[in-house]
């Protein structure tokens, strides 16, 4: 398996593959190889292209250029089906499997053993349990999938490929729901295999399980290819700065003053212990007033998860918070908004947005929601805020009854951020204020917090771009694996330090380290 | 207005499909559009569509806010069954007219919270939550009523239905209510909130709206409609029949609603659309009877009036007479009120 004649002849070979979809190229000319016997990790943040590039490789998309060699041979999928035909099984992260049916029935689906053209149930049971123990899983072929939890799900989901006897198996983000002994197991199981000779490809967030089991690994950055590396010879901070890249700015320096301010002795949000299992270890978090405080993690880390709980947009299990020195919990993000906290959320559309509504309705919503449905804000008052609102954060088209759906994503996002500005709140919590939006909108997006701070406002402003966390805050807080592990002052935050920071091992920086 | 924005416009269909209906009455029955004043009231065909349709006016008011809401409430024709049980049980046992619609009022408000507590604290899907009550409130008007179809007479009773002040009260009251709805939606924040959390639940929920109380409030609201609603139909005849008063109306309502223009996506609403929507309906069931239209084919006859004027308002056709919608179906603000 592992010799030199399966080397010279990947089980894939994706040369040149671009993908575009209407005004996006989500995928710019990539070179992929996965070779036979090997576990081959597909790393990148978000938007990175991973899933387009597995879309492709698994016939749900159509790449635009490029070809895809199949154990040497050119091959096109247009359809999910005729990839599985080929051998290429795809075990994807929210298990598709029918959870009603027999473990066996879900393996076999579609194939099953027949005898006088009816499905014969015993040969499909055999044959079930010769593939389980394949995989070393001792689980009753005729017990209901649902009756086993999630993580012998997914394994049952990996037998089920091997059903199609594939030689290219596809994880996508497989442990992400998986405690450390389940992903112990699927590893084993995946070591297994590897030495049978499937190509493993493996998508995972957590640096950890990648340097554990992947052989190769290939990074890939805003829909390009960034390279190939090996996990013995390449570091992690290596691995974490091809990842996130150092942003060749174009944008205008926005000027630090963290050394100029002196920080407000009281903090405007004081955060003990707070946590939610599944989402965030507890941690501890002071914030001041005119202060930004950066977050930096990698995807998956936990940094949208902490920004949700301190708003209360999601329930805190453990901990509590405190403005002004008086101790709460945070019940509802409208108990929040009564303390001075606006949060604008990552997801645009589902969260922030009302998009059948105008531009106008859009900028008043929260103020108006504030003051109760009762007291309209007066008509004059409220053209006066828009008229400024929209001047200043300059959104075009300069309609106040423009549709917001009609918006650009930069327009839409400072429309959010006016929304909140118009409250006046004492901390507001930008969750990637500036994802997927264009580089002029960036730079003004990165003023108006610049100018917040300096007026006095708190900011927890989030990003998957350390560049960007890094100029535009006064102190940088870093997760890592859904835990607080450090944070990193003025002078100290640089990027190389809170790349350092993410890619430390485990151990390094073990436990969340306090203020 | 040039004849491109008029065509344009998210009320041309439906205001062409209502003057077809006229213009094809009239011709079948050259005395249809008269209209006499006699002893201080007015009378005539067009009178007698309005009092009609005043209840499924009503009830569309109702209906017209929690559709917006993103919900639908199918439970309306059985509360207007209970309003009129309970109010005609009351006076047939010796009660006032008065305290009759107080308690028939109170159980219909009573039915809106059970509606409202299902959609906005249980998160039920609306159209399962008000399914409960659609399938469950004749049998309780039955138990009210002890299965049986309760007559009564009283003159001031009789007045909801059938009386008149120049025009029937009916149709004032049903007026009124738009009118009072469209002010106090669009003069205040309300009908702001209301589109918001139709349009994103999720996003407004996070900007402070009070969603849970907005919603539950467009339910009991609902309720109270079909409840004077329900009242209007059983003191036109002076009788509670649990079977079949309301029957079908809230699919008449939200036929209505439709036509007017409000999406059952939820989001921007038109009280001005409502209106024309239930005299569209209401026209059409009466043009069924007036040019004779075979008692068989009428649903059929109804059916193919309401397709038409739908597939005519879809995007698509629009694009096909070569005019794009621009906004939602809310024009602006000042001319809703005047329309209303």
């Amino acid at each position: 398996m592992t010799d030199s004649s399966a080397r010279a002849a990947p089980a894939v070979d994706m040369r040149g593959i671009t993908v575009e979809f209407p005004g996006v190229r989500a995928l710019s000319e990539v070179d992929f190889r996965l070779l036979p016997g090997e576990v081959h990790a597909l790393m990148g943040e978000n938007g990175a292209g991973k899933s387009t590039l597995i879309k492709a490789l698994t016939g749900v998309h159509r790449p635009t250029s490029g070809v895809i060699l199949l154990h040497g041979e050119q091959v096109g999928f247009g359809t999910p089906v005729q990839a599985q035909d080929a051998g290429i099984s795809t075990v994807y992260q929210e298990v598709n499997l029918c959870p009603n049916l027999s473990v066996a029935e879900n393996i076999l689906l579609g194939r099953e053993p027949r005898r006088l053209g009816a499905i014969d149930a015993r040969a499909c049971r055999a044959r079930a349990a010769e593939l389980l123990q394949r995989i070393g899983l001792s689980i009753d072929p005729a017990s209901t999938l649902d009756s086993h939890p999630i993580a012998v799900q997914q394994l049952v989901a990996i037998a089920r490929a091997l059903a199609v006897d594939a030689r290219v198996l596809v994880l996508d983000e497989p442990t992400s729901s998986l405690d450390a002994g389940e992903v112990a197991e699927l590893f084993r199981i995946m070591r297994v295999l590897r030495d049978d000779g499937v190509a493993i490809l493996f998508v995972s967030h957590f640096l950890d399980q990648v340097y554990e089991i992947a052989d190769r690994m290939t990074v890939l950055r805003n829909g390009s290819l960034v390279g190939e590396y090996l996990p013995t010879e390449t570091g992690r901070l290596e691995l974490v700065s091809a990842m996130l890249g150092r942003e060749n700015t174009v944008l205008e320096e926005v000027g630090r003053r963290s050394q100029e301010r002196a920080p407000a002795s009281v903090p405007v949000l004081t955060a003990r212990n707070l946590g939610r299992g599944g989402a965030i270890a507890p941690f501890d978090l002071e914030i001041h007033a005119g202060e930004v405080v950066g977050l930096a993690g990698l995807l998956g880390s936990g940094r949208t998860e902490l920004a949700r709980l301190l708003f209360g947009a999601d329930r805190a299990d453990t901990g509590g918070l405190s403005t002004g020195g008086r101790p709460f919990r945070p019940r509802s993000a409208r108990s929040m908004i009564a303390r001075g906290v606006a949060f604008c959320s990552e997801d645009r559309k589902a969260e922030g947005l009302v998009a059948d509504l105008s531009v106008r309705d859009n900028l008043l919503l929260a103020l108006q929601a504030a003051r109760g449905w009762a007291r309209p804000v007066p008509r004059r008052t409220a053209d006066a805020l828009v008229a400024e609102y929209i001047g200043k954060l300059d959104i075009r088209p300069a309609d106040p009854g423009a549709l917001t759906k009609n918006l650009s994503g930069g327009n839409q996002q400072k429309v959010l951020l006016a929304r909140w500005l118009i409250t006046r709140p004492k901390l507001l919590i930008l969750d990637e204020p500036t994802r997927g939006i264009d580089v002029g909108a960036k730079a003004q997006i990165q003023q108006v917090v610049a100018d917040l701070a300096a007026d006095g406002t708190a900011v927890l402003f989030v990003s998957a771009e350390l560049e960007e966390v890094v100029r535009v805050s006064d102190r940088v807080v870093v997760l890592r694996d859904r835990h607080k592990v450090s944070e990193l002052d003025g002078a100290d935050a640089t990027v190389d330090r809170v790349m350092a920071s993410i890619a430390a091992a485990h151990g390094e920086h073990g436990r969340a380290v306090a203020s | 207005m040039r004849p491109r924005q008029l065509l344009r416009h998210h009320l041309f269909w439906p205001i062409a499909a209502l003057v077809l209906l006229l213009v094809l009455n009239t011709v079948s029955n050259p005395s249809f559009l008269e209209i006499r004043l006699q002893n201080g009231q007015l009378y005539g065909s067009l009178v007698d569509i309005l009092r009609n349709g005043a209840p499924t006016l009503l009830i569309a008011v109702g209906m017209t806010l929690v559709i917006a809401t993103r919900g639908i409430d199918l439970s309306v024709g059985a509360v207007a069954a209970i309003a009129g049980a309970v109010a005609c049980t009351w006076i047939a046992s010796g009660g006032s007219a008065a305290t009759a619609v107080l308690l028939a009022l109170g159980a219909c408000v009573l039915l809106g919270l059970w509606n409202g507590f299902l959609v906005s604290v249980l998160g039920i899907q609306p159209i399962i939550a008000t399914l409960v009550l659609m399938t469950a409130g004749r049998g309780a008007a039955m138990l009210v009523t002890e299965g049986q179809i309760i007559t009564v007479d009283d003159p001031l009773y009789h007045q909801i239905g059938a009386g008149f002040l120049v025009l029937p009260i009916a149709v004032l009251v049903s007026l009124g209510v738009l009118v009072g709805v469209a002010l106090l939606t669009r003069g205040t924040a309300l009908g702001m909130l209301v589109e918001s959390v139709g349009v994103n639940p999720r996003a407004s929920l996070l900007a402070g709206v009070r969603s849970r109380t907005i919603i539950w409030t467009v339910y009991v609201f609902a309720g109270l409609c079909a409840g004077v609603a329900g009242l209007m139909i059983s003191s036109n005849v002076n009788a509670a029949d649990a079977n079949n008063a309301g029957l079908w109306i809230e699919m008449d309502a939200i036929l209505a609603v439709v036509i007017g223009g409000t999406s059952l996506a939820g989001g921007r609403y038109s009280l001005a659309g409502t209106l024309v929507g239930a005299l569209v309906i209401q026209t059409l069931t009466t043009t069924v009877y007036s040019i004779g239209v075979a008692p068989n084919a009428a649903l059929v006859f109804k059916a193919v009036v309401v397709i038409a004027v739908c597939l005519l308002q879809s995007p698509r056709t629009s694009q096909v007479f070569g005019v794009r919608r621009k906004a939602g179906p809310r024009p602006s603000r000042s001319e809703e009120v005047t329309a209303a």
